[in-house]
């Protein structure tokens, strides 16, 4: 489908969902730290309880700022509509609570940041949702892996840490066939470098703590729906298409439309489980996204450069980096990320396991830390770490053996950085 | 549904025109069951100042909302500048057949039809007798795009503005 011409991605990522202030004019996004709005009348409150009108009740549903985000994260990845949650791991809960009955069933590509390999495999798995982990390297795999119960396929576009590139159009194309939707994890790649709803997916999520916020101070997390997955097309999801008892037997597919996911998540899933977002740290991300198409550009020049320095390096064994031409995702990487494939990509170290400790704790400006996507350049040991809880052989699966080191390549002055691993490496 | 079609589309300046000069709405397939939209999407319009004639032959002579229902758009005995239609698509035909016939004398001059609802023969007819027509939208999802409201949804509304969001308030 063509997109519809409208105001530039750099434009959007200033201005979308943040009009002036309607009573004050305040220009910037005001912080709106309150927990609820009182209401105009007995008459009001009923209508916003029954999702009759829109407005504010508490902020645990909803709050002004959290929604500047949401529409700004919507507009930013193409959809209709958002929903933010507390953190990543929130968004990625609220997403499969709004699909899954127990007893469901979902694909998932191995190569997923540990924590959500974790999420998936063990905790969900006491709420009763099985998720099987696929090899995503041939898209054929998901469609072998599917069974009658599978509600949903999920991958990361730029998989983390591996610096691996998923070959998201034919994925798309098995979700598709089997009348399920197809959830991509942006995180890594960011709407301005790579644009999945394009490429098929119908969801999106992100943790906004890393690139979008992208100063490393704020968590948080979005879940994005495209609007145009049919949820009537089979009777794989009574959440959307069946009454819903907590709402005077409201069905958000059909009262809603192509925000009913948005809705259900936020007045479902938000409202039971309670992670929102606070407005605070919406403020702090909304700010970072203004200057998203920036800091990206140098984010990808600055890893680029670092490296085809590291994969010349005499201590450095291999480099996993889509943007070198030594890298089976190189090519993968041109079609889905042509701006460049992020800065977070791993090493591997002829030292093994003992040379990465030596390594993270050589280093003197590159900070030994375990998050990503902040203007300071990160690095982390995986396997003694994020990775920790996985056996060897997940590790391996994940791209976080033994020898692995994780780079999340900042905006620093990039002769400083390389310094700082060359000295740390000869440590 | 619309599905087999390219997706409408409309530019905000023409639905803010119908929005901001439409006062008087009769509302097709209105029901007096509070949990359905059509019921709800009446409340919200009237609470932003629109006047809005329900017409339902099942509830025809009763009170919703605290206006009369009528049967038929024949029996409304006052003047109105819109019709929604919250009917089946392919029960269309007749009511704009019945909405280009009255237009003079009610004084009509736009045929909207909700979320879901699209009949492009009707809306040819409807064009070509001078109305305006809108399909698979809803007026209270437009209202709250173009004014704000749905923002606060999480929704994406397409609008980048410098200018301070000015609700319209009918008298």
């Amino acid at each position: 489908m063509k997109k519809p011409t409208g105001p530039g991605f750099e434009t959007r990522a200033v201005h979308a969902g943040a009009a002036p202030d309607p009573v004050t004019g305040a220009r910037a996004t005001p912080i709106y730290q309150t927990t609820s709005y009182v209401f105009e009348d007995a008459e009001h409150a009923a209508d916003l309880f029954n999702l009759q009108t829109f407005g504010f009740i508490y902020s645990r549903l909803t709050n002004p700022t959290v929604s500047v985000l949401e529409e700004r994260v919507a507009s930013l990845e193409g959809g209709r509509a958002a929903v933010c949650a507390a953190s990543g791991h929130a968004a990625q809960f609220v997403t499969f609570f709004t699909l899954l009955e127990p007893g469901d069933e979902f694909l998932a590509s191995r190569n997923l940041y540990g924590g959500s390999i974790t999420q998936f495999g063990l905790s969900f798995d006491k709420l009763g949702w099985k998720c099987h982990f696929v090899d995503p390297l041939d898209p054929e795999n998901f469609r072998r892996a599917l069974t009658p119960k599978c509600k949903a396929i999920f991958l990361e576009v730029l998989a983390n840490p591996g610096g691996i590139v998923v070959d998201i159009e034919p994925i798309a194309a098995i979700a598709r066939e089997a009348g399920i939707p197809l959830i991509v994890d942006n995180t890594m790649a960011t709407p301005y470098l790579c644009q999945p709803f394009d490429w098929g997916a119908d969801i999106i999520v992100h943790s906004t703590t890393k690139f979008l916020g992208g100063h490393g101070n704020s968590m948080g997390g979005a879940v994005i729906e495209k609007g145009t997955f049919d949820w009537n097309q089979n009777d794989k999801f009574p959440s959307m298409t069946k009454p819903e008892p907590a709402y005077h037997d409201l069905v958000f597919a059909e009262t809603f439309g192509d925000f009913g996911f948005t809705m259900k998540a936020r007045a479902v899933a938000l409202r039971d489980f309670g992670p929102a977002m606070s407005p605070t740290n919406a403020f702090y991300t909304i700010t970072g996204i203004e200057t998203l198409p920036l800091r990206m550009d140098r984010h990808v020049a600055n890893a680029q450069a670092v490296a085809e320095f590291l994969e010349h390096h005499p201590a450095v064994d291999w480099v996993s980096y889509a943007g070198l031409k030594s890298s089976p995702s190189y090519d993968l990487a041109k079609k889905y990320l042509p701006k460049g494939p992020g800065s977070v990509f791993t090493i591997g170290l002829k030292g093994g396991y003992e040379a990465g400790v030596r390594l993270v704790e050589s280093v003197n400006l590159i900070s030994h830390l375990a998050n990503i996507g902040d203007t300071r350049s990160l690095i982390l040991h995986p396997a003694s770490t994020t990775h920790r809880q996985l056996d060897d052989e997940q590790r391996t699966q994940a791209g976080a053996g033994p020898e692995v080191i994780r780079l999340s390549i900042g905006i620093e002055t990039v002769e400083d950085i390389i310094a700082d691993l060359d000295q740390g490496l000869k440590g | 549904m619309a599905a087999p079609h390219e997706p409408l589309a409309y530019s905000d300046a023409l639905l803010q025109g119908i929005l901001r000069t439409v006062h008087t709405i009769a509302m097709v397939g209105a029901s007096a069951n509070p949990v359905r939209p059509s019921n709800f999407v009446m409340k919200y319009l009237q609470g932003k100042g629109y006047r809005i004639i329900p017409v339902n032959p099942g509830h025809a002579g009763k009170d919703m909302h605290g206006e009369m229902t009528y049967a038929t758009l024949d029996d409304i005995p006052e003047k109105f500048d819109m019709v929604d239609i919250f009917r089946a698509s392919d029960a269309v035909g007749p009511i704009m057949d019945k909405a280009i016939e009255l237009a003079p004398q009610k004084g009509i001059s736009v045929v909207w039809m909700q979320l879901g609802i699209r009949n492009d023969e009707a809306a040819k007819k409807g064009e070509q007798a001078g109305l305006s027509v809108i399909m698979d939208r809803c007026p209270k999802i437009e209202y709250a795009r173009l004014y704000g409201e749905l923002s606060w949804g999480g929704i994406n509304s397409g609008i980048i503005s410098s200018k301070r969001p000015k609700l319209i308030r009918k008298a």
